[in-house]
């Protein structure tokens, strides 16, 4: 039997997905279902004076239209006292988008025709769109009973003066993390259906098992009779773990009408109810020698989290990138402190990657500059600089982080190979030197970031009841393999994956293993997927449920063998004894007899091959990786061309570089959509001006370049029996600055320092010709 | 007032009664119950909801169902030739050209009519023909291997 652990197995997902047989929420269609609309604030900022419904009520087909009055019996989002949401707005509205009204409505059309007629008056206040507006002297408050736009405040713990005020150079960057959205091709979807004995959710998230946790609690109704499915969803990137208005009240609806009710956002609804990620502005000092050996960096960051913070997970995401500000570097003294900014925009929270690319970006750029400043080559600053092979576990001196393992310089050497860098350089400095060429730059990121959230501790002050991921191994009495997992995946092909490690383990077919996972009823209490988690640990999981059942099966194969267990070998899906591999029983019949009295040895009962793993990583991984990006700038019209990419990422075990390949491309194209195409933009009054796929430049196949090449170091990590770090995240978040180093490295003859995303042509342009970007 | 059409689905003729605003791909979703088309935009950018109009391929959110009157939709459901995959289909899977499927049903039939019209594009063809579709999970690499895979073996 082949192993699978390492081999490019195709997806058993894909079947399904490929004819249009997924059942993604809104194809799940019942009988008398209602449907909802939403009235949406027109303003940034305002009070509301009043809001008639009357005509929207009396449509025909109209069931219901409702105001936060309605929900008096109900409590806010869950969030911090103070600066949290009402599910529609109450009093003010504090972000363009922000629901005011609910209709329910027979069907979708004449949902969204109510939600046009009805009509609210607003009293318009002075909107703040910039975390420097929000901070200034007089400025609006959004949340008075918190009493400032600040709502958190983290200054250094030291401030290094001693570190920067004896350096032989110091050098600054301001650098601002452009708002970005996750765009899932799959919008926010919620169908809940409250019968008279249970509420049932089918919702688009991925995190299922809280959020039954977050709906239990808020509705008033026992988990036992509160059940989350979560069928085929369509992306999340970290935008579909928060606790969205719509998941909280589509229940309530359904109650009260006492039918089914669903709700399907439209891709404008998306983009301004569905949260934003990034937005994260630095101040980042660099003290170092003439060597490009660096000795300090203080690095401040403002997050601008928009109208509301999403609590927990969005108001976390500055310490994650704090945490992460060393990035891959022996760094002896850094400070790094963080303000959270509330603005009139829509809501921020985690987005692939999430504090970490807002990390990586800031440390990577400020190596180039040090290697600008110092006349050093890039390579060899980070090089210079690297956190030694032989050095981990290594802490960071400023936080309680401990990087797990790695060999960055092995890394990127591996990368500087692969692009040919000297010759790539005197192409560079040819074509720069010719002006009837492109310009040409190189770019470097040489990055590590945190994963396989997490130890113990890691998500419980998410709201999270552990940090485990679960998986459940039950052999059939015809010695077939279901596995149940917490898991809640959503395009990462995880059923491949955890069939792959069972089917080693198990030395089963993996055509006989099903993976079930999605469904709160019946499958193990679990986490979900997010923070490149799930191989890391569902995959341990899966792993130890494995052969705590193959131990129980061996003793069953003894008792049949009647040999002793000690002696039992499994071989190919066949138990037998040590050295007589001719003389042995199958799972079948070894499944069979695990369900059956008769057939069992004295000391096992039946169901005994059924084994449940609640799997704890011991720390954190960091995965890491150096990636080249080579870019063509046109002179006459800015326009960047990526021309070519060379990815090396290491990321502990693979246990399937097929689907590892995949994450890695797909990521890399949202890094590269952040460095030159996407941004959410407001007007000066908070108007969003990027609020359909018309004006937001989520990219399409021929705006996103061809990989050129793809390259893997692997150093296990110490902290999961697979020795497996994670790969979902690595691709966003080592790519941006590959990009815009690259671009700056093309300008850098205009005098150019840096070049903030999304490096539009007019940025560009304007840099070339105006040495501004504006 | 309903209007009352009659479209051929996936070879299925049936008559209905649809509102004269009613979108193609909500009468293929909700009255035809073929749920394997899907609404990823309300701008038409997305080409989730792709779908063949008598074999051209037409983003079904941008056709009214009353225009589809007379006329002959193959949607994803339609694709296949009982369990054998089509050949765009069976490059999909074998070049994992998808992830989370939401994408695939309208990349599939914006791929296909793509080859009917060009059966051996480059990979730069296969990149630019597929503009109006996207994909937010895969960073297209192995959408454009997978064209490739099934116009090499189609």
């Amino acid at each position: 039997m082949p192993t699978m652990v390492g081999a490019r197995v195709l997806r058993k997902e894909d079947p399904n997905l490929l004819i249009g047989s997924g059942t993604f929420v809104d194809d799940i269609q019942l009988t008398g279902t209602l449907h909802v609309g939403f009235a949406r604030s027109t303003e940034a900022h305002a009070e509301i004076v009043s809001i008639d419904t009357s005509d929207a009520a009396a449509l025909d087909g109209v069931l219901g239209v409702y105001t936060i009055d309605d929900f008096s019996d109900y409590g806010k989002v869950p969030g911090v006292p103070g600066m949290d949401r009402p599910v529609l707005a109450q009093g003010r509205v504090r972000f363009v988008g922000e629901p005011v009204a609910i209709v329910v409505a027979e069907s979708a059309y004449i949902a969204a025709d109510a939600a046009e007629q009805i009509y609210v008056e607003y009293n318009t206040l002075p909107a703040v769109m910039t975390p420097a507006a929000a901070m200034a002297e007089g400025a609006p408050v959004l949340h008075e009973a918190i009493g400032s736009n600040v709502l958190l405040d983290t200054p250094f713990a030291e401030d290094l003066a001693d570190v920067f005020d004896n350096a032989p150079r110091t050098a600054v960057l301001d650098l601002h993390n452009n708002r970005v959205h996750a765009v899932p091709m799959e919008t926010s979807a919620v169908l809940a259906d409250w019968g008279r004995d249970k509420l049932t959710v089918w919702a688009s998230t991925q995190v299922p098992h809280a959020l039954r946790t977050t709906l239990s609690n808020y509705l008033g109704v026992a988990q036992s009779h509160c059940r989350v499915i979560q069928p085929d969803v369509g992306g999340g990137f970290g935008a579909k773990v928060q606790w969205y208005p719509e998941l909280l009240m589509v229940p309530i609806l359904s109650k009260w009408h006492n039918r089914p009710v669903k709700y399907v956002q439209t891709r404008s609804e998306c983009f301004v109810m569905m949260c934003s990620g990034r937005d994260q502005r630095h101040h980042a000092e660099v003290a170092f020698d003439d060597d490009g050996k660096i000795l300090g960096l203080r690095s401040m960051v403002i997050a601008d989290v928009g109208g509301y913070p999403d609590v927990p997970t969005g108001l976390g995401l500055p310490t994650l990138t704090n945490w992460m500000a060393s990035g891959c570097y022996a760094i002896p003294a850094i400070a790094a402190g963080h303000k959270i900014v509330a603005t009139n925009k829509s809501m921020l929270s985690s987005y692939r990657g999430a504090g970490r690319p807002e990390a990586t970006f800031m440390i990577e750029r400020v190596l180039d500059l040090v290697a600008d400043e110092a006349g050093i080559d890039p390579a060899e600053v980070r090089m210079r600089n690297f956190i030694p092979a032989d050095a981990f576990p290594y802490k960071t001196p400023h936080a309680e982080v401990y990087y797990d393992s790695g060999d960055y310089a092995a890394t990127l050497k591996v990368a500087l190979e692969l692009c040919d860098y000297e010759t790539l350089k005197a192409q560079r400095d040819a074509r720069n030197a010719d002006p009837s060429q492109k310009l040409m730059g190189i770019g470097i990121s040489a990055w590590c970031e945190i994963a396989a959230f997490g130890p113990r501790g890691a998500l419980e002050g998410f709201g999270h009841i552990g940090s485990y991921e679960t998986a459940q191994v039950k052999i059939q009495p015809d010695g077939s393999a279901i596995i149940s997992t917490g898991a809640a995946p959503h395009g990462q092909g995880t059923v491949t994956t955890l069939a792959q490690i069972a089917a080693d383990s198990l030395q089963m077919d993996i055509d006989k293993i099903t993976v079930r996972y999605g469904d709160t009823d019946t499958v193990p209490q679990g986490v979900g997927t997010m923070g490149s988690r799930i191989t890391a640990i569902a995959g341990q999981a899966t792993q130890q449920a494995s052969l705590k059942v193959v131990d129980s099966a061996k003793k069953i194969a003894a008792h049949k063998l009647e040999a002793s267990v000690e002696d039992i070998e499994l071989v190919d899906g066949h138990f037998s004894v040590a050295g007589t591999p001719s003389v042995s029983v199958s799972w079948a019949e070894v499944g069979w007899a695990g369900l059956s009295p008769t057939e069992l040895p004295a000391d096992l009962e039946a169901g005994c091959l059924d084994a449940l793993v609640f799997a704890e990583a011991t720390g954190f991984t960091f995965p890491n990786g150096a990636y080249i990006c080579v870019v063509g700038i046109d002179r006459d019209t800015g326009a960047v061309e990526i021309e070519q990419l060379h990815l090396v990422d290491d990321c502990g075990t693979v246990i399937n570089p097929l689907l590892a390949e995949g994450q890695v491309e797909g990521g890399v194209a949202q890094g590269i959509a952040q460095a030159l195409f996407e941004e959410m933009i407001y007007s000066d009054e908070g108007q969003p001006l990027t609020s359909t796929l018309l004006d937001y430049l989520a990219p399409s196949a021929c705006d996103v370049p061809e990989m050129t090449s793809i390259g893997r170091t692997t150093t296990v990590t110490p902290h999961n029996t697979l020795g497996a770090k994670g790969i979902g995240e690595s691709g966003a978040i080592g790519s941006p600055p590959a990009v815009i180093n690259a671009v700056v490295d093309a300008l850098s003859g205009f005098g150019v320092k840096h070049v903030d995303m999304p490096a539009t042509p007019q940025k560009v342009w304007n840099l070339m010709n105006n040495g501004q970007e504006g | 007032m309903n209007e009352e059409i009659t479209v051929t689905v996936n070879g299925v003729r049936s008559t209905d009664q649809v509102e004269p605003r009613l979108l193609l791909v909500h009468y293929l979703r909700e009255q035809r119950a073929l749920t394997g088309t899907h609404v990823g935009c309300d701008t038409s950018n997305c080409g989730a909801c792709t779908v063949h109009l008598d074999g051209q391929a037409v983003k079904s959110c941008t056709v009214l169902a009353v225009q589809a009157h007379d006329h002959e939709v193959t949607t994803i459901e339609g694709m296949a030739d009982g369990d054998k995959l089509h050949p765009m289909q069976e490059g999909f899977r074998q070049c994992h050209g998808l992830q989370c499927g939401y994408c695939t049903p309208g990349m599939i039939m914006a791929a296909s009519s793509l080859l009917d019209e060009n059966p051996n594009p480059t990979e730069q063809e296969v990149r630019l023909g597929l503009e109006g579709n996207i994909c937010r999970c895969t960073g297209y690499q192995k959408i454009v291997e997978s064209v490739m895979w099934a116009a090499a073996n189609g």
